[in-house]
């Protein structure tokens, strides 16, 4: 089974998590940024995040045999922060960036008036650059929420198969689908979408346009959900090549629309591995 | 650039596209340089990354052309490269790095804090870019020894590290020999390539002189 795991926060994830899903076929992930537990309050901490998305993440995913890309924007509860907005103006120099793939994560946490005009905002950013863009949509007050997002995507001109709504359910999957946006489900231990209700609800859906992702993160959360979807799936009577669509082709279409998602990695990177000898480098070894 | 003669990147294997674009680029740096800023980090999409006989790859010779053809000097020159290292993925820094002797060309060594920051990091590919023939330049003496040693420890291979020849000393054979004593001791294998740097300074019984600092 090969993975590639749409959404996951690996700067919160250990060396075992890496080496777990190495071992369970995951190959290439992308990290949307995002908030941490703790609020930043300067926009200079958020540009070291960037800079740790496109250099060390990467760095690292590559010694375990996996291929780190992200997205990049200013997240939704930080969008409310007005110490936080100038990290607006510097997103273009990001977003030019080779291994990001999509502006994210966008969208809406509180649906604040502030968090209306930096989805807006960053919707042209994507149009502009010519990216997919990733939009997470609330945990509370989900249904309405992702109303309006699909309102807001709408009036932003980009076309919907450009964008994947994420967290979705059973109650918000119809409308997404409906739009011509991507459907993305993270599939949580205990919160968000299980297994189980994941393959009720391919099965009533098809697997068109689907991400499925385990977002990761510092939380209660789980890396390997990807795969676990993926054997809930053929116990239920789906074909390997039905997994490997949702799992691997799927996520490559959505991403390979930015034109930068280079899984042919092997001319001329100097990976970790080439440069040095695998077991020396300092993760391997666990620091100095 | 000179005005007559082959063009700066006639020797690079790039697509009529790729050799189109970078004419493009030159002249709209050389015409306003902060074009720089999403010129540069385009490169790779534009003109690839095969390797070059002399060990760089085809964008950091492209991001080198980038880079000599800012309109700009001394202050200016330092900080818009120095922007485009701090706002760079790792790709545009090893470019940055490895483009140093052409940037400063009267030395005075006022690129070393990029090359600093550098070796504070934990990235193989920026370590090894970062000790070129900028740095055996103009790192001090300890610091340059700190940075041979780091290599050790990183496992970088220290043929590729420049300066060896002239900067080995004896100070930097003690830091090595301890090293390697600390290696026997729990076991662990020491490096091969450690042993020429150590040799020149080690007396017929055995010991390694101490430095003098």
């Amino acid at each position: 089974m090969r993975i590639f795991d749409p959404h996951i926060h690996m700067t919160s994830r250990t060396t075992d998590d890496y080496e777990a899903m190495h071992e369970a076929g995951v190959r290439a992930v992308v990290e949307p940024a995002f908030w941490l537990g703790q609020p930043r309050t300067s926009p200079d901490t958020f540009y070291d995040y960037f800079d740790s998305l496109l250099g060390w993440e990467p760095y690292r995913a590559a010694q375990f045999g996996i291929q780190h890309f992200c997205t990049i924007a200013l997240n939704p509860k930080e969008a409310n922060d007005p110490r936080c907005l100038p990290v607006l103006d510097e997103l273009p120099r990001y977003l030019a960036k080779d291994r990001v793939v999509a502006v994210g994560e966008i969208g809406y946490d509180s649906m604040t008036k502030e968090e209306d005009e930096v989805l807006a905002r960053q919707l042209q950013l994507a149009v502009e650059h010519g990216l997919p863009a990733l939009v997470h949509t609330p945990h509370r007050d989900k249904a309405a929420g992702t109303r309006r997002t699909l309102d807001v995507v709408r009036e932003s001109g980009i076309a919907p198969e450009l964008v994947v709504l994420d967290h979705l359910n059973e109650l918000t999957v119809g409308m997404v689908l409906d739009s011509g946006c991507w459907a993305g489900f993270s599939v949580y231990p205990k919160t968000k979408m299980s297994e189980d209700r994941m393959v009720r609800i391919l099965r009533e859906h098809g697997l068109d346009r689907v991400l499925v992702n385990s977002a990761a993160d510092w939380g209660s959360s789980d890396p390997l959900k990807t795969r676990k979807t993926g054997i809930a799936m053929l116990a239920d009577g789906f074909t390997a090549d039905d997994v490997d669509r949702v799992l691997w082709r799927n996520p490559v279409a959505f991403y390979d629309q930015s034109g930068r998602l280079d899984l042919d990695d092997t001319d001329g990177e100097p990976k970790p591995d080439d440069t040095s000898s695998f077991e020396g480098n300092s993760i391997r070894r666990g620091g100095e | 650039m000179p005005l007559s003669g082959p063009a700066p990147h006639s020797s690079l294997p790039l697509t009529p596209e790729a050799r189109a674009w970078v004419d493009g680029a030159l002249a709209e740096i050389a015409a306003a340089p902060t074009t720089v800023r999403t010129l540069f980090p385009a490169v790779r999409r534009r003109c690839g990354r095969a390797p070059l006989p002399d060990g760089r790859t085809v964008d950091e010779a492209v991001r080198a052309l980038l880079l000599t053809a800012l309109p700009l000097r001394d202050q200016a020159l330092a900080d818009e490269v120095g922007a485009l290292h701090r706002y760079g993925d790792p790709a545009e820094q090893r470019a940055v790095l490895r483009a140093l002797p052409q940037l400063d060309r009267e030395e005075s060594g006022r690129f070393l804090d990029l090359v600093r920051q550098t070796l504070r990091g934990n990235d193989n590919t920026l370590i090894e870019a970062a000790l070129g023939p900028y740095a055996a330049a103009h790192l001090p003496a300890d610091e340059y020894r700190q940075a041979v040693l780091k290599c050790v420890f990183y496992e970088i291979p220290l043929a590729r590290v420049a300066g060896l020849d002239e900067r080995a000393d004896a100070e930097l054979a003690r830091m090595l020999g301890d090293f390697a004593r600390e290696r026997t001791a729990a076991g662990r294998p020491v490096p091969e390539d450690i042993t020429p740097l150590v040799r020149p300074f080690t007396t017929p019984s055995g010991t390694t002189i101490h430095g003098t600092e």
